[in-house]
């Protein structure tokens, strides 16, 4: 009577396990097609709309090319290497910019978090300059910069420091102060607090300002590539726009759209490595 | 892990703190006068408002007093001070450190080699429990567990007076009986004096050698009593029951 019943369920199991793994992978795989289709789907639908629409003729093909002639474009213009001098210049540019906002805004915002004298002295004219357009100051820089690299590069830095700085110093701000409270019970001294609990505190937020700001940056690059400058991507943009170029014009359009992607994408990465245990592993 | 008879014993004398609030002062310490003794176990009680709190912060290092003075093994306390640790009512983790390394913290902060430190860390870590789960984040914890982390934290320093405030107040019914059950046999084996603020009458029954009530009301006197039974307790037993009508009455609810 007890070996039955123990007997039973095991045999059930077996079974169930033989034609288990073919459903089981149909089920699987269905499932992740039905996600792959509920994420991409749209953007697969959009592109397919865009190739037929300007094939077809619904859309007028010499302002919006098919995809093929884009991609064609993009290309003649990676292979034949005429785009990459753009891409490396506006890469450096954005570069230089970027980490020059990193070096100046992270460590202030962490000092301005900490220190509240000083946050509170700096905060008004911070303000001021962060609601400023950037664009709008931009003639004001090439005239203190001149029209060449310095002046694209400090306007992009300019951009960029903002969301960064305001970022980590409320990082800072924000660290719960019981968690403070708990380090200075174990004795833990000024410098070992900020060590130990305020930088790893602030570290999602001045990811959050890390993201924002690179954004910005490739935004301004672009925007200041179009005035005054002969190479960059920005200018490829322009240009091609003025030499009716349009495939060439959409080809700088999607290289722009890609680095975006990437340097999310990687700030997104770097994030999940230091961050592990805000998102925890299943 | 601890030897007997190691200090600990804290003197309170004419303890008095008071607070403004709304332009108001309000006295929530009367001249306290309380003698902690060596390796017991005290537990404050109050209605709220009537300063457990702000004793156990004093006790801490945490605040100061307006007037009077405490005193530990005769030397008097300003600020926090190697030999006391601190349990708080929410665990306090860090959560970008393991189990392991939470625990380990206090005693990586006070300089302890890291090595070192993990190492003694471990052996609290299974102390409480929670040996399988010491890689694991505090997001990933239960509030029980966690609040277990933040109590092995505290032992690895092996403080001499342990002060908790409503550490098991955020812990549900069950969760709490057995971490009650725990500090019990927690408090007995590593021999530290406990200072402890509850709002929770049978645990303070439970745990306690010597229940402080606080009074609320002006001009009313904190009162001691004496809690005379063996361990481990059973709450059910009549003794049980009848020190908790005492406690009961001495709020006036009973």
């Amino acid at each position: 009577m007890t070996l039955q019943h123990i007997d039973r369920p095991i045999t059930i199991r077996a079974s169930r396990s033989e034609s288990g793994p073919g459903d089981d992978f149909l089920r699987l795989s269905g499932r992740a097609a039905v996600r792959c289709l509920s994420r991409y789907g749209v953007l697969v639908g959009f592109l397919a709309l865009w190739q037929v629409a300007s094939s077809v003729g619904w859309v007028n093909a010499a302002v919006l090319p098919p995809l093929d002639m884009i991609i064609t474009a993009l290309w003649k213009g990676l292979a034949g290497g005429s785009l990459l001098g753009d891409i490396a210049i506006s890469l450096q540019r954005a570069g230089i910019a970027f980490a020059a906002a990193v070096a100046v805004a992270i460590p202030l915002g962490l000092f301005m978090g900490q220190v509240r004298p000083v946050e509170t002295a700096l905060d008004p004219i911070l303000q001021v300059f962060r609601q400023t357009s950037a664009l709008a100051l931009y003639p004001v820089f090439i005239l203190l910069l001149g029209l060449g690299e310095t002046s694209k590069i400090f306007v992009i830095f300019w951009a960029t420091l903002f969301p960064l700085l305001l970022n980590t110093t409320s990082g800072v701000k924000e660290v719960d102060p019981k968690l403070l409270e708990m380090a200075r019970v174990y004795g833990a001294s000024r410098l070992t607090v900020f060590r130990r609990v305020v930088l790893p505190g602030a570290v999602p937020s001045i990811f959050v300002g890390l993201r924002l700001s690179a954004t910005t940056a490739l935004l301004l690059l672009i925007a200041s590539e179009m005035i005054g400058a002969n190479k960059g991507i920005g200018f490829q943009v322009m240009n091609a726009q003025y030499n009716f170029q349009i495939p060439l014009m959409f080809a700088a359009i999607v290289i722009l759209a890609g680095l975006g992607l990437i340097a999310n994408q990687a700030l997104v990465t770097l994030q999940r490595r230091l961050c592990r245990w805000s998102n925890p592993v299943n | 892990m601890t030897g007997s008879n190691r200090g600990g014993e804290v003197s309170i004398r004419d303890l008095s703190k008071s607070f403004s609030l709304g332009g108001r002062r309000l006295a929530v310490l009367r001249t306290l006068n309380l003698d902690i003794r060596s390796g017991e176990c005290l537990v404050i009680v109050g209605a709220s408002g009537s300063g457990k709190t702000t004793l156990l912060r004093i006790l801490a290092g945490l605040e100061a007093a307006d007037s009077g003075a405490v005193a530990i093994d005769g030397q008097p306390v300003h600020g926090v001070g190697a030999e006391r640790a601190v349990i708080f009512q929410e665990p306090r983790l860090l959560p970008w450190l393991s189990v392991l390394g939470n625990v380990a913290f206090g005693l990586e902060v006070r300089g302890v080699p890291k090595r070192q430190a993990e190492e003694r860390a471990r052996f609290y870590v299974a102390l409480v429990g929670l040996a399988e789960f010491a890689d694991a984040f505090p997001s990933q914890l239960s509030g029980g567990m966690a609040q277990r982390v933040g109590i092995a934290r505290a032992l690895t320093v092996q403080p001499e007076i342990l002060l908790l405030d409503e550490p098991l107040g955020a812990l549900d019914a069950m969760t709490k009986i057995g971490m009650q059950e725990e500090l019990a046999r927690i408090w007995s084996e590593e021999n530290v004096t406990m200072v402890m603020v509850t709002h929770d009458l049978e645990e303070a029954i439970y745990l306690a050698d010597r229940v402080l009530i606080l009074p609320k009301e002006k001009g009313g006197a904190a009162r001691l009593i004496d809690i005379d039974l063996p361990r481990p307790r059973e709450r059910s037993e009549t003794r049980f029951v009848r020190y908790r009508e005492e406690l009961l009455r001495e709020f006036g609810l009973h």
